[in-house]
């Protein structure tokens, strides 16, 4: 039984990532850049399921991350330097901004922490409009350089979008491996029961911190790839909203559960397109979709899918049970 | 005998209120101490000092002759300090094994090597071990939370052991626990108790439980030590009969 769930789901994964090389071939400019967007999304919100639907911690300030590596990278690459570069300075900054921020987690939970973070955002949108020397202000970094991969330019949008899909992998295999790690159990022990933790042996402080600063860390991820991908940055799309979108990612998605936020972002990225055609009336079908969904489903859309799951095992199991006993 | 834990003068006070009142005793290796007494007498409380979930207004505790007054509770557990709680702490979405992988993972290595090491800590089998030792077999990869309550106190008393714990401190572990179950949990603590020298304190309302599993048993009343002795020359004492086994 296993073995064969596990063949589908190797089968599966690699019908999706076959589709996510090979359909966008023929796509034009403006897909290209949706679905690079998406898998920037995807890494930003996989940074916020980290820090809130593995370990537990609510935080409103993954939009100001992405910012920031946003920032970074525009900053450094318009001066000449290359991306990888500010992708070291955006990593670092946001692990040690995101392990400050954590520390008012050691002392408020649930919405008093939302609402620190939610704080920490706004004061990173001042930070990114009004100091002018170097943010440029309200005017904005343009003419952002695309970076060359190991020679290949990423100048034209297929290209560029293989590299934040290259990217998406990359890192989703780190999480992969960090989730599945000793410290991934950690994470989720903080979520589940942080005294019982404690009392074995788990360094909830330590671990509440990493938690932070890995999650933002991979929104200053996400935010090298944003800035070469429009190629313009300014401060308006790193306002709270963008924060608020991405906790949604994650909870439409399914919080806590790795798949979540490819989820989540694609229908955060891609309905807008889809519903296109509603015109004035798509953010109201998209609230009423997100409304239904958690009134359905407060655990997401891959909560939706556990629950089946866990129901069909249940069921396989006592139907096993029962051939066992008529057969006693 | 050398003393594993020495608490000297504990005393917790909330407001106006003592809750534990210069409490001071030893516990022996290789011993199982007992700790009774009334509702609201200070027991958990007491613990909860003893393992650093709170700070105690006055006293000291040792744990092998080192002071460890206001130590955190992961750090002394690092030590070899483990409990159990009174009610149920378990990490329902986590399966059993992983569970009690968990209660074992941070005493092995540094949190580094574990972040580069193998995804079980290397601790599959002696969860396993663990599993087999408590009869939860069949329950292994089914998620905590979905446990009956007795089967979840068993989880909860071996996610207490996987650390190799030296002392361990066990609140209530027979609450709510049916009969068979508790011959077995008797059996088992009794077992873990010769075979790995570990020594226990144990608060327990179950009298029959404490007399039959207990070298010691000290009473509480009021915050205090009442008396302190063999189970039979305790259950003797007019004192404790008066404040508590007479009620």
């Amino acid at each position: 039984m296993t073995g064969m769930a596990k063949y589908w789901r190797i089968a599966l994964g690699a019908i999706v990532i076959a589709g996510l090389i090979a359909v966008p071939l023929n796509f034009n400019r403006y897909g290209l850049f949706i679905l690079s967007q998406w898998a920037v999304m995807t890494i930003a919100a996989m940074g916020l399921n980290l820090t809130l639907g593995y370990a537990g911690q609510v935080s409103l300030a993954q939009g100001a991350f992405v910012g920031i590596g946003a920032y970074a990278a525009a900053i450094m690459t318009s001066q000449g330097m290359p991306l990888i570069s500010a992708l070291g300075v955006a990593v670092v900054v946001c692990f040690a901004v995101g392990w400050i921020l954590g520390y008012p987690a050691l002392r408020v939970q649930h919405h008093y922490l939302a609402f620190v973070t939610l704080a920490f955002s706004t004061l990173a949108f001042l930070v990114f409009r009004n100091e002018d020397w170097l943010t440029k202000g309200i005017y904005g970094i343009s003419n952002i350089p695309r970076p060359n991969i190991f020679g290949f330019a990423t100048n034209r949008p297929l290209p560029f979008y293989y590299f934040c899909l290259g990217s998406l992998g990359i890192v989703s295999a780190m999480l992969w491996w960090l989730i599945r790690s000793p410290w991934g159990r950690a994470f989720q022990a903080l979520r589940e029961n942080p005294i019982r933790a404690l009392s074995l042996g788990i360094d909830t402080r330590r671990y509440t911190l990493m938690a932070f600063a890995i999650g933002s860390a991979l929104g200053g991820v996400a935010g090298t790839l944003y800035a070469p991908l429009t190629q313009y940055v300014d401060p308006v799309p790193f306002n709270l909203s963008l924060s608020l979108d991405l906790l949604m990612m994650v909870i439409v998605g399914g919080a806590g559960f790795f798949f979540g936020p490819f989820l989540g972002a694609a229908i955060a990225v891609l309905l807008p397109e889809w519903l296109r055609f509603t015109q004035g009336y798509y953010l109201m079908l998209y609230a009423i979709a997100v409304i239904l969904l958690l009134i359905y489903s407060p655990t997401g859309i891959l909560g939706v899918l556990d629950r089946y799951l866990a129901e069909r095992r249940t069921k396989t199991a006592s139907a096993l049970r029962a051939v066992a006993e008529s057969r006693l | 005998m050398t003393a594993v834990l020495e608490v000297t003068g504990i005393s917790k006070r909330f407001g106006g209120i003592s809750a534990v009142d210069g409490v001071s005793f030893d516990v022996h290796e290789g011993e199982i101490l007992g700790l009774i007494g009334p509702n609201g007498c200070g027991k958990s409380t007491l613990f909860n000092c003893i393992l650093g979930q709170l700070t105690p207004s006055d006293g000291e505790v040792k744990v092998d002759g080192k002071v460890v007054t206001g130590f955190r509770p992961s750090d002394l557990n690092r030590l070899g300090v483990s409990r159990t709680f009174q009610l149920l702490q378990v990490f329902p979405k986590l399966s059993v094994r992983e569970n009690l992988i968990l209660a074992g993972q941070e005493h092995q290595g540094s949190m580094m090597s574990r972040l580069f090491g193998p995804s079980d800590a290397g601790l599959t089998e002696a969860a396993d071990r663990m599993i087999g030792f408590f009869k939860l077999d069949h329950l292994a990869d089914e998620a905590a939370g979905g446990l009956s309550y007795g089967q979840q106190k068993l989880l909860d008393a071996a996610m207490a052991f996987m650390g190799g714990p030296r002392l361990v401190l066990l609140d209530e572990p027979a609450g709510g626990v049916n009969l068979t179950m508790l011959a077995d949990l008797r059996e088992r603590l009794a077992a873990i108790n010769r075979e790995k020298r570990a020594t226990f304190v144990v608060i327990e309302h179950n009298m029959e439980f404490v007399m039959s599993l207990c070298s010691r048993v000290m009473v509480m009343a009021e915050g205090r030590v009442l008396a302190m002795g063999k189970p039979e020359e305790v259950r003797a004492n007019p004192a404790v009969i008066e404040a508590y086994l007479g009620h």
